[in-house]
């Protein structure tokens, strides 16, 4: 997983080269995309629905520390252990920790993006604990050894002839299935043995309730339910900013949520953790890992209203045509372009630059983030911070002199011109990035200007 | 400082000026016929309905529907008689080879085919999900309209309790769907009528 990060736009023109391929994967996701907006109009509240959501989400930013306590002191009251880490490597050391103070070295985890952020399975890994992913998408790109390409589709950038080709070497499937009952059957037994036999469970959270201590873990499969009610230890990962005020808000999220999501009125299963079962410990632990740093960030904070549902990824003309892995980031897509520069702005200085701005991102977020707004703005902090490659930068210097020149900036339209149709091999050429996958326009006889000031007398 | 702390400092230095909840958190859904709606939904997501007079009826038609399955649990004492397996185990690992459950359930969520389950009438959280197959039974005037009337019905939650909307499914295979996943296969909804 470790290999040498490519940016976003090296990372699309590879993904790019297999046309057909590249096809299928935008209409795959723009299938998920309708079937969002045909469930979404069979509710006419839906945008009070989403403008109460993302109300309840400002609320919860503005007392986040007064939610998080009376979350904490409830979650104890009802039995329940509460750990706090600062960033990724805390909240893997007091995982491993829980796991070997019982001495277990085997668990099964159901889907969650906080501990891929944390890059947890790596670690545990490496110190001897072998981690099952039990989300079948999830358990997919786990026996690849890849990442999830999306947060609620994780394999949604793979083919059943790629699955049945992984299945038939790992799970011993017949060659050449890709019937998806019967890979999905392979998969239910061979999962099916890991839950029967782990005495540790790690979950996400979905949400959390300040009022009630309880927390809220959706599924479709059940496989969140399977590991933690078999398990001797349940241990649930949580990013702050999934607290909600109270346990009738999750009326308003789970409306939201799936329907967002995948077009589902709900998703199969919305588990209400609250207590341990008897006999079974339950633990919770808090991570912050740079989301109090984007708090104080006020142009970026509302990102933290996200409620993943992925939502702006299925409906990004970029993510659809690039695919999640050359976002190089745990959350792709719009969202993730704005939380990973929070992360490291070295590292991620290339995400924001991964949108057209065309603000269909911020049409579909149902807890109304702006999205395409704080793109654009992280651009700017960017460049500002000198994260903008060279390439960018002297571009936009040129870009600056020419128009802060009137009479340079008409000079060099008309020579423009002239150029593009004395010589159009002088544009339409490889070392011309706007000529890569398009043509480059037919240049007009004269500019506006031009035109103006010729018919301005009549 | 402890790491509890240091977050709690960087939240409050950090946090946005004070704002309100907003005065509108829920919403009304009146459907023409509540159970229409409920059924709706639930034959969209591959899950029968059947109406029962009595729990007679509904024992007599447990034995129809699910004759020759052996392993059956069940934690409605009226169908005592039906279910031979019991429930009295200590490990919920020995629910394993339950093929046919059926569970009481307390109410159901017309908008989306959803019905609770707690552990008010659960004595093993993993019932509804190891089994292979699935059946509620619920009174069949115990049906709300959406989810902001559910949670104006569950006051608590107990320990704990899930949503459970049609057998376990997935689409994780280029978009199939494909259903049982992990938990039941199946999935029957009896409405009873009365108590």
């Amino acid at each position: 997983m470790s290999k040498t990060v490519m940016e976003h736009a090296d990372a699309s023109e590879v993904f790019n080269r297999d046309e057909p391929y590249v096809n299928w994967h935008d209409e795959t996701l723009w299938f998920v995309r309708q079937k969002r907006d045909k469930s979404s109009k069979q509710l006419p509240e839906w945008e009070q629905l989403r403008d109460a959501a993302s109300g309840i989400k400002h609320y919860v930013l503005s007392h986040l520390d007064e939610l998080l306590i009376s979350f904490e002191q409830k979650a104890k009251e009802n039995g329940v252990q509460v750990h706090w880490a600062a960033n990724a490597a805390e909240h893997n050391e007091i995982v491993l920790g829980l796991l070997k103070k019982h001495k277990i070295d085997k668990m099964v985890k159901s889907k969650s993006m906080l501990t891929e952020e944390c890059h947890m399975n790596e670690f545990l890994q490496k110190n001897g604990i072998e981690v099952i992913d039990t989300d079948l998408g999830e358990r997919i790109v786990q026996l690849r050894n890849e990442p999830p390409s999306h947060i609620v589709l994780p394999a949604i950038h793979l083919k059943k002839k790629d699955i049945g080709d992984l299945f038939h070497e790992h799970l011993g499937t017949d060659a050449g299935a890709t019937d998806p009952q019967y890979l999905t059957e392979a998969a239910r037994q061979h999962l099916r043995d890991k839950f029967l036999t782990r005495r540790a469970a790690l979950t996400g959270v979905n949400f959390a309730v300040a009022e009630t201590g309880g927390f809220v873990v959706s599924t479709n499969e059940g496989n969140a339910d399977m590991g933690a009610h078999l398990a001797d230890i349940h241990i649930a990962c949580m990013g702050f900013e999934k607290i909600i005020p109270k346990q009738e808000h999750l009326g308003v999220f789970l409306r939201l949520l799936a329907r967002s999501a995948t077009g589902q009125p709900i998703t199969t299963y919305s588990s209400h953790f609250k207590k341990p079962r008897e006999g079974q410990e339950m633990h919770i632990v808090i991570v912050d890992n740079g989301r109090s740093t984007q708090l104080g960030r006020k142009d970026f904070r509302n990102s933290l209203k996200c409620i993943r549902c992925g939502a702006c990824m299925n409906t990004c003309p970029v993510y659809r045509r690039s695919g999640g892995h050359s976002y190089h980031n745990a959350v792709a897509g719009p969202i993730g372009s704005i939380l990973a520069p929070n992360l490291d702005m070295t590292k991620n200085a290339d995400l924001p630059f991964a949108s057209t701005l065309c603000g269909s991102c911020s049409n579909v977020c149902p807890v109304k983030i702006d999205i395409h707004d704080q793109l654009y703005k992280w651009r700017q902090v960017l460049a500002k911070e000198g994260h903008v490659p060279k390439s960018k930068e002297i571009g936009i210097r040129a870009m600056s002199t020419m128009l802060a020149a009137p009479r340079f900036y008409q000079w060099s339209g008309r020579m423009g011109r002239t150029v593009m149709r004395a010589m159009p091999f002088m544009v339409n050429n490889a070392l011309n990035p706007w000529y890569k996958q398009r043509d480059m326009p037919e240049p007009p006889k004269e500019s506006f200007r031009d035109w103006y000031v010729r018919n301005r007398k009549n | 400082m402890s790491s509890r702390d240091k977050i709690l400092g960087q939240i409050r230095q950090n946090k946005p000026e004070e704002v309100a909840l907003p005065a509108v958190t829920t919403f009304a859904s009146d459907f023409e016929n509540t159970e229409d709606k409920f059924r709706e939904m639930l034959s969209a997501i591959y899950t029968e309905v059947i109406v029962v007079k009595n729990l007679e009826e509904l024992a007599a038609k447990a034995e129809e529907l699910y004759t020759g399955i052996a392993n059956r649990a069940t934690t409605i004492p009226a169908l005592s008689g039906w279910a031979d397996f019991s429930l009295n185990v200590s490990d919920p690992h020995e629910l394993e080879t339950v093929e046919i459950a059926i569970v009481q359930a307390e109410f159901g969520v017309a908008e989306n085919g959803a019905v609770w389950v707690s552990d008010q009438y659960l004595p093993h959280r993993v019932l509804p999900f190891i089994t292979q197959n699935l059946a509620f039974v619920i009174p069949r005037n115990a049906l709300v309209n959406n989810m902001h009337e559910a949670y104006m019905r569950l006051q608590d939650t107990l320990g704990w309790g899930c949503f459970i909307a049609g057998p376990s499914k997935t689409a994780d295979i280029e978009q199939s769907l494909v259903i049982g996943a992990h938990g039941a296969r199946s999935m029957v909804i009896f409405l009873l009528e009365n108590e």
